[in-house]
C-alpha cells in the first residue's frame, strides 16, 4: 500500500471510528488541562481536533505545512497551546500530550477486525501525530515571539516615561541600554510630550545608560535633532565621566547639543531659557 | 493651480501650509515668498506646518530653499508646529532644515519674531499673492 | 506568505500622481494597523521613490498591496522604464544626486522602511520593492541591550 493510500484510510478510519476516539482523547491530559472538569468541552475540543485531523488526512498533504488542511488543525492546537502557555505550561510537556493522543489511536488498528498490525497505516497515524507536535511548536514559537515584543514594548514604554519637570519643560531619565528599537521609542514619547506640554526645553539624562557608544550618541543626535525640528531645544545631562572620556575617544561630535553634568543642572539651565527666575542660592 | 495664501501681519508674513501638496505648489509658494518679502518691510516668515502630513526631500528642500531666499532679503524664517511623525522621519531620513529657525507653535514663532498674533483685528491679505484670501 | 488583494498599480507621470500614491500608500498603512510614524515613515518613502521614478525614470507605476507574514505589512512596488542606475551602490549613498532634491531620496528611503529591494537594468528600468510590517518592535532592529524576558515556557529540544 502506498503511503498516499494509507493515509487516505487512516482518514476513513479515523471519521468512521470517531466517537470512540474523541472519548479516549477527551480524557487525555491535553485536553482536561485546559477544561478542567467540564467534559463536554473537552470533548467537543477533542471532536474538533480530530474533525481537522480527518480534513488533513483526507486531503493527502500531511507533510506539506501551507496546505490548507492544516488551518483547522492549527485554529485548534492555537487555541490548546497558547491556553497552556497562559496558564504556565511548558512546551515539552504539551508535546508530550500530543503524544498521548496516539495511543487511542494506533489502539483502533492494532484491534481493526481482519487485520494484524497494518505497518503502513500506523506509520501514515505517527505522521499525523507527528504533524500535530510539529503545528503545537510552530504556534508556541510564534506565540513566546509575539508575548516578546509584547512585553519588550510594554517594558520600553513603561522605562521611559516623559515627566514634567517645570511649565515648558520635560525630561525623559533613560536606564539601560540605548538601542534602536528603544531610541525610536524614546524619540516618539518625548516628542508626543513636546506637544502634549508645550515644551520648550527638552532633557535626555542619561544618568542610567550604561555604556555610550557611536551608535547610542547617533541614537541622541538624532533625538536631539528631531526634538530641534519640533521647536523645542534639548538638553543631554547625566554624562558620568567616564561616559564623557568614552565620547570625547571615539571622536563623538555633541557640540551641537547642549550638555549638563546633572539633571539639576540640566534643569537650572532649561529655567534660563524659558525665562524663570531662579532665587537667590538658586 | 492653487495657490497657498500668504498672510502679511506687521513685519511677518504668515504662511498656513496644509495638507498634501503638488511639487508645484510647493514650487509656486517659494516664489510667492520671495515676490512678498523683496516688496520690503518684511522682516519675518512664519511657515506654519502643523497641517502637513508628511514632509519629503523635495518639500524639504523647497523650505530650506524659502528659507535662504528670505535670509538674502533680511527676513528670517520660522519652521513651525512641524508634526512629532514628520519630524521623527526627516531625522530618520538624514534631512535637515537648515537655515530654517523652529517653533513648535505658531504662537512660539511669533513670539521668537517678536510679535503678538492675538491683538491684531484686521489680517491684512497679502496683496500680491494670486488666489490668496 | 499569503499576499491580500493585490490593488491595481498607479500610474506616475507627474507630480500630481505622486499625491495618489502618497494617499493609497496612507490608506494601506492605516488599514494594516500601522502607528502613525511608521504610516508617515512609509508615505515619505514611496513619495521619494515615485519621484525618483517620475523624475528620472520618465513615468513609471506603483503597485501598493497589503502582505501578510507572520505579521501585518504593506508592500510597495515602484517601478520605471527609464536608463536605469548603472551604479546602484553609489545611488543609495548619501549626497549623491542628479540634481533634483538633496541626494537623500533612495538612502533615505532605504532608512524609512524595515525591507528595501532594488533591481536595475541599464536600459531597461528600475524596480524599488519596499515593505513594512506592522510590528511592535521593527525588524532587523531587535534589541540585544535589553534583559531577556523570558516567557512562560521552555524548549528542551
Amino acid at each position: 500500500m502506498s503511503s498516499e493510500q494509507a493515509t487516505a484510510k487512516v482518514a476513513e478510519t479515523l471519521a468512521a471510528r470517531q466517537d470512540e476516539i474523541v472519548r479516549g482523547w477527551a480524557d487525555l491530559p491535553l485536553f482536561t488541562t485546559v477544561y478542567g472538569g467540564q467534559h463536554d468541552e473537552s470533548m467537543a475540543e477533542a471532536g474538533r481536533l480530530l474533525d481537522a485531523l480527518v480534513e488533513l488526512a483526507g486531503s493527502g498533504r500531511t507533510d506539506d505545512f501551507r496546505a490548507p488542511g492544516f488551518a483547522a488543525v492549527r485554529e485548534v492546537l492555537t487555541r490548546i497551546t497558547s491556553e497552556r502557555l497562559r496558564s504556565g505550561g511548558d512546551l515539552q510537556q504539551v508535546l508530550d500530550e500530543i503524544g498521548q493522543l496516539r495511543q487511542p489511536v494506533t489502539a483502533i488498528f492494532d484491534g481493526h477486525p481482519g487485520a494484524v498490525t497494518v505497518p503502513a497505516e500506523l506509520v501514515a497515524v505517527t505522521e499525523l501525530i507527528g504533524s500535530l507536535r510539529v503545528v503545537a511548536v510552530v504556534v508556541l514559537l510564534g506565540e513566546s515571539d509575539e508575548v516578546v515584543a509584547r512585553q519588550r514594548m510594554e517594558l520600553m514604554e513603561i522605562s521611559t516615561p516623559v515627566i514634567r519637570l517645570w511649565e515648558g519643560i520635560v525630561a525623559v531619565p533613560l536606564i539601560g541600554t540605548l538601542d534602536s528599537v528603544r531610541s525610536q521609542v524614546v524619540m516618539e514619547s518625548l516628542l508626543s510630550g513636546i506637544v502634549d506640554e508645550q515644551a520648550a526645553v527638552a532633557i535626555l539624562d542619561i544618568t542610567g545608560v550604561p555604556m555610550v557608544d557611536t551608535l547610542v550618541a547617533q541614537h541622541l543626535m538624532k533625538t536631539a535633532m528631531a526634538v530641534q525640528l519640533m521647536g523645542a531645544e534639548c538638553v543631554i545631562s547625566g554624562i558620568r565621566p567616564q561616559i564623557a572620556q568614552t565620547i570625547v575617544h571615539l571622536g563623538i561630535d555633541l557640540r551641537e547639543i547642549t550638555t549638563r553634568a546633572t539633571l539639576s543642572d540640566a534643569l537650572k539651565y532649561g529655567l534660563a531659557r524659558t525665562g524663570v527666575a531662579l532665587g537667590a542660592g538658586g | 493651480m492653487d495657490r497657498i495664501p500668504i498672510l502679511r501681519l506687521g513685519p511677518v508674513l504668515i504662511v498656513s501650509v496644509q495638507g498634501d501638496l503638488a511639487d508645484a505648489v510647493a514650487v509656486a509658494l517659494r516664489h510667492d515668498v520671495g515676490e512678498a518679502v523683496s516688496s520690503g518691510g518684511i522682516t519675518g516668515v512664519v511657515l506654519d506646518v502643523s497641517g502637513v502630513a508628511i514632509v519629503d526631500s523635495y518639500l524639504g528642500r523647497v523650505l530650506t530653499e524659502i528659507a535662504a531666499d528670505c535670509s538674502l532679503l533680511g527676513a528670517s524664517t520660522v519652521v513651525a508646529g512641524l508634526k512629532p511623525a514628520v519630524a521623527i522621519t526627516l531625522v530618520e531620513m538624514g534631512l535637515r532644515l537648515d537655515g530654517a529657525r523652529t517653533a513648535r507653535s505658531l504662537e512660539a514663532a511669533m513670539a521668537m519674531l517678536g510679535t503678538s498674533v492675538a491683538p491684531v483685528p484686521f489680517a491684512t491679505p497679502f496683496a500680491s499673492a494670486e488666489g490668496g484670501p | 506568505m499569503s499576499i491580500g488583494t493585490a490593488r491595481a498599480a498607479l500610474p506616475v507621470r507627474s507630480d500630481v500622481d505622486l499625491m495618489a500614491v502618497r494617499e493609497a500608500a496612507r490608506g494601506a498603512a492605516a488599514e494594516a494597523g500601522f502607528s502613525l510614524v511608521n504610516q508617515t515613515k512609509l508615505v515619505t518613502a514611496v513619495s521619494e521613490l515615485a519621484r525618483n521614478a517620475v523624475v528620472h525614470g520618465g513615468g513609471g507605476e506603483v503597485l501598493v498591496e497589503p502582505v501578510q507574514g507572520t505579521l501585518r505589512g504593506v508592500r510597495l512596488v515602484v517601478s520605471d522604464h527609464g536608463p536605469g542606475i548603472a551604479d546602484i551602490e553609489q545611488a543609495l549613498t548619501d549626497g549623491h544626486t542628479t540634481g533634483q532634491g538633496l541626494g537623500l531620496g533612495l538612502g533615505g528611503a532605504r532608512r524609512l522602511v524595515d525591507e528595501f529591494g532594488i533591481e536595475s537594468v541599464p536600459g531597461a528600468g528600475t524596480t524599488v520593492t519596499i515593505t513594512m510590517w506592522a510590528a511592535p518592535s521593527r525588524s532587523g532592529s531587535r534589541a540585544p541591550g535589553l534583559p531577556p524576558i523570558r516567557p512562560r515556557m521552555s524548549f528542551r529540544p
